[in-house]
C-alpha cells in the first residue's frame, strides 16, 4: 500500500490542513508521499519534507500549476497517482475542484470528505448535511479520497526528513486560464484552523454591525464566520460562510450570534467542542445544540460580552 | 449555442433526513422530494442565458427513477426547452452519472454544460468535475458569475480565500454556487405549457454505460447526538462558565 497526498498550499507556504490529511493517510497505512504542484513552491516542498511520516516529496514547479487550474493539476496527479493505492486531498475548494477530475481520469469512484478510516478500503463520511454517517467500502484499484481536515488530528509539522524529487513535465491542457483573484484580506485566524470561531447571522442586520463581532473575536483570538443568510445579504464575503455548502469548522468554542440553526448551518459547526448561542428567540433550533444558550438581544449582549471579556481576560 | 443542464431529484432541503432502523440508508418513503437546490440555480442561469440571446436552446437531463420526470417538468416550466430522462432505478454513482452525461453531451453537442456544485443528499461534489475530465473540457466549479463572450466563458468562482476568476474555452463545464442567481418560481401557465414540451426517455444500456456501483454502503447511522445544554441568565454567567467550567477561553 502507498498513499499519495496532494499538498494544500498557496505557492508560499504549506497549509496546515495538509498535516491533517497526512494523518488520515497514516491511518490507511503504507508509505506516504506528498505531491506539491505549484509555481515557485520550493519552500512548500521543504515544509512538506519536514512533516512527520512523509517518505518522499514530489515537486512539480511550473507555471502550468501556478493557479491550481484543475485541468492541468488533475492531469499531473492522475499520471503520478497511477503507482499508488490511494490518492488523498483536502476537502477544500481546491481539493474538491481537482480530485474528482483525477478520479474520473483513473476510472475510480471518489469518496468525498471522509471523517473516519475503518480500514484501507472502508471509510466513514457524512451524507444528507451530516444527518447521517455512511460507512462505504470501495472496490476500485486506486482509491481517490477527499478528507475533512477537522476530523483528523494533524501530524507534527517538523522532525521528518523526506527526500525531495523534482518532476519536470508540465501538463498544460490549454483549455483554461487564470484571470484574477479577489481574496478577502484578514489578520484574523483562518476559519478552518481557528480554536475559537464567532459567527453572525441574519440577526446582525448589516455588515457594519459585524464590527461588534470583530472586536470580540480580536479579544479572543477568534476567526469570524457567518450563516448563508448573512453572506447572501452581502453583510460579509462568501468565504466566511459556515455550513453544509460552506466551510466546516470544529473549534474548541463556537459562538453563534443571531443565527437560527438551520440544518445546513449545523452541518458546518456541530463538530465544535463547546457551542454558545445568542439569540432573542428562545425557540430557535440553535439552542438544541448549544451547550450554553443566552436568550437576549444581540445588540445588547455582544457589547456586554466584549466589556465582560475585557474585565476577566 | 445550446446549453445542457443536469438536474437531480433529491430530498427537499427543508426535510430532516431520518436514518432507517436497519441502518441500510435514509428513509425516503413518504418524504417530500424536489429538485436539488444547486440544480435550480443551474436551470435559472441557463434560462437567463437564453433570455439574453446567448443561448438558443436549453436542454435539461436527469438520471433516476420514473419520478425524476417531475423535476424535468419543473425545469421545463422554468424555461428549458427539452428534457432527456435517463431512466434507471439503480442509485447511480457520480462517475456513472458523468459517463451517462457524456453520452448525452455527445448527442446534443452543447456549447455550455451547467450542473450544481453538490447534491444535498450524497454531498458528493464530484459530477461536474468528472464530466469535464471525461469530455476533456475546461471546468469552472462553484460559480458566482458567468459571462459568455464569443468562444469563451469567464467565470468567477467562490473559493476558500475569496473569489477567483478563470476563463475557459467553449465547450466547457460550469458548476453553480449559491450566489450565482436567485431562481424564479414557475408560473401556472408555464407549468401547463411544460406538459407539452418534448421529453425523451433513454436507458443507461441505450447509452452504453455500465452503472454498477463501485462503492458498497456497509451501514448508515445517525451522527452522535448533541444534547442541549443549559440556558445562562446573563453575559456575566456565560463568560464565567466558559472560563471556569468549559475552560475554553
Ligand atoms: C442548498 C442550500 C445550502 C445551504 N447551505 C448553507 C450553509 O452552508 N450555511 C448556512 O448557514 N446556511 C445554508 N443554507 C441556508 C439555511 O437553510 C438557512 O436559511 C440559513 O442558515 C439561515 O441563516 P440565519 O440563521 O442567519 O438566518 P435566519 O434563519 O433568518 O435566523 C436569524 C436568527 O437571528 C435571530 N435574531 C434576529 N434579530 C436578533 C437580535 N436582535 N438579537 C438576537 N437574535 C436575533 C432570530 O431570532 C433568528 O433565529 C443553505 C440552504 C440551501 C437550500
Ligand atoms: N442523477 C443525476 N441526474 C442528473 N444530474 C445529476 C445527477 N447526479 C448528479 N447530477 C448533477 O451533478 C451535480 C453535482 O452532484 P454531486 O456530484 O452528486 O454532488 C448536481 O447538482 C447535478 O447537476
Amino acid at each position: 500500500m502507498s498513499v499519495l497526498v496532494i499538498a494544500e498550499h498557496d505557492n508560499v507556504s504549506l497549509k496546515g490542513a495538509t498535516l491533517n490529511i497526512i494523518a488520515a493517510a497514516k491511518k490507511i497505512g503504507g508509505d506516504i508521499d506528498v505531491l506539491v504542484a505549484g509555481e515557485g513552491c520550493g519552500a512548500v516542498a521543504q515544509a512538506a519534507a519536514a512533516a512527520e511520516g512523509v517518505k518522499k516529496v514530489l515537486v512539480a514547479d511550473n507555471a502550468a500549476y501556478g493557479h491550481q487550474l484543475a485541468e492541468n493539476v488533475a492531469a499531473l496527479v492522475a499520471e503520478k497517482g497511477k503507482g499508488y493505492s490511494h490518492i488523498l486531498a483536502c476537502a477544500s475548494t481546491t481539493g474538491k475542484d481537482v480530485l474528482p477530475r483525477v478520479a474520473a481520469l483513473l476510472d475510480s469512484q471518489q469518496i468525498s470528505e471522509i471523517i473516519g478510516v475503518e480500514s484501507s478500503d472502508t471509510f466513514q463520511r457524512p451524507i444528507y448535511a451530516g444527518n447521517a454517517i455512511a460507512t462505504v467500502q470501495s472496490s476500485d484499484a486506486i482509491k481517490v479520497i477527499t478528507v475533512r481536515p477537522t476530523a483528523f488530528d494533524p501530524v507534527a509539522a517538523t522532525g521528518g526528513a523526506a527526500a525531495v524529487e523534482a518532476i519536470a513535465d508540465a501538463k498544460d491542457a490549454g483549455v483554461s486560464s487564470f484571470v484574477k483573484d479577489e481574496m478577502a484580506k484578514s489578520d484574523r485566524p483562518e476559519l478552518g484552523g481557528a480554536s475559537i470561531v464567532i459567527s453572525g447571522g441574519r440577526g446582525m442586520q448589516n455588515g457594519d454591525n459585524f464590527e461588534m463581532l470583530y472586536r470580540v473575536a480580536d479579544k479572543l483570538g477568534a476567526a469570524v464566520g457567518a450563516s448563508r443568510a448573512a453572506v447572501d445579504a452581502g453583510f460579509v464575503p462568501n468565504d466566511m460562510q459556515v455550513g453544509q455548502t460552506g466551510k466546516i469548522v470544529a473549534p474548541q468554542l463556537y459562538v453563534a450570534v443571531g443565527i437560527s440553526g438551520a440544518i445546513q448551518h449545523l452541518a458546518g459547526m456541530s463538530g465544535s467542542k463547546v457551542i454558545v448561542a445568542i439569540n432573542k428567540d428562545e425557540e430557535a433550533p440553535i439552542f438544541q445544540v448549544a451547550d450554553y444558550g443566552l436568550v437576549a438581544d444581540l445588540f445588547e449582549a455582544v457589547p456586554a460580552l466584549e466589556a465582560e471579556l475585557n474585565k476577566v481576560l | 449555442m445550446k446549453v445542457l443542464v443536469a438536474v437531480k431529484r433529491v430530498i427537499d432541503y427543508n426535510v430532516k433526513a431520518r436514518v432507517k432502523a436497519d441502518q441500510t440508508g435514509v428513509d425516503l418513503s413518504n418524504v417530500k422530494m424536489a429538485m436539488n437546490p444547486f440544480c435550480e440555480i443551474a436551470v435559472e442561469e441557463a434560462v437567463r442565458l437564453k433570455e439574453r440571446g446567448v443561448a438558443t436552446e436549453v436542454v435539461v437531463v436527469s438520471i433516476g427513477p420514473k419520478a425524476a420526470q417531475e423535476q424535468i417538468r419543473t425545469a421545463l416550466a422554468l424555461g428549458a426547452d427539452k428534457g432527456v430522462h435517463v431512466e434507471t432505478d439503480v442509485e447511480v454513482e457520480a462517475l456513472a452519472v458523468a459517463k451517462l452525461l457524456k453520452a448525452v453531451v455527445e448527442k446534443e453537442q452543447p456549447g455550455l454544460i451547467i450542473l450544481g456544485k453538490q447534491s444535498i443528499d450524497t454531498d458528493n461534489n464530484q459530477t461536474g468535475q468528472m464530466l469535464a475530465a471525461l469530455c476533456g473540457y475546461g471546468q469552472a466549479t462553484f460559480a458566482s458569475e458567468v459571462t459568455v463572450s464569443g468562444d469563451k466563458v469567464e467565470v468567477t468562482r467562490e473559493v476558500d480565500g475569496g473569489l477567483r476568476t478563470v476563463a475557459l474555452k467553449l465547450p466547457a463545464i460550469v458548476t453553480t454556487d449559491l450566489r450565482l442567481n436567485e431562481p424564479r418560481y414557475a408560473s401556472l401557465p408555464n407549468i401547463m405549457k411544460a406538459k407539452k414540451k418534448p421529453l425523451e426517455t433513454v436507458s443507461p444500456a441505450d447509452l452504453g454505460v455500465d452503472v454498477t456501483p463501485r462503492l458498497k454502503t456497509l451501514k448508515v447511522v445517525e451522527p452522535a447526538k448533541r444534547s442541549a445544554g443549559i440556558k445562562v441568565a446573563s453575559v456575566e454567567e456565560l463568560v464565567s462558565k466558559l472560563k471556569n467550567e468549559a475552560k475554553v477561553i
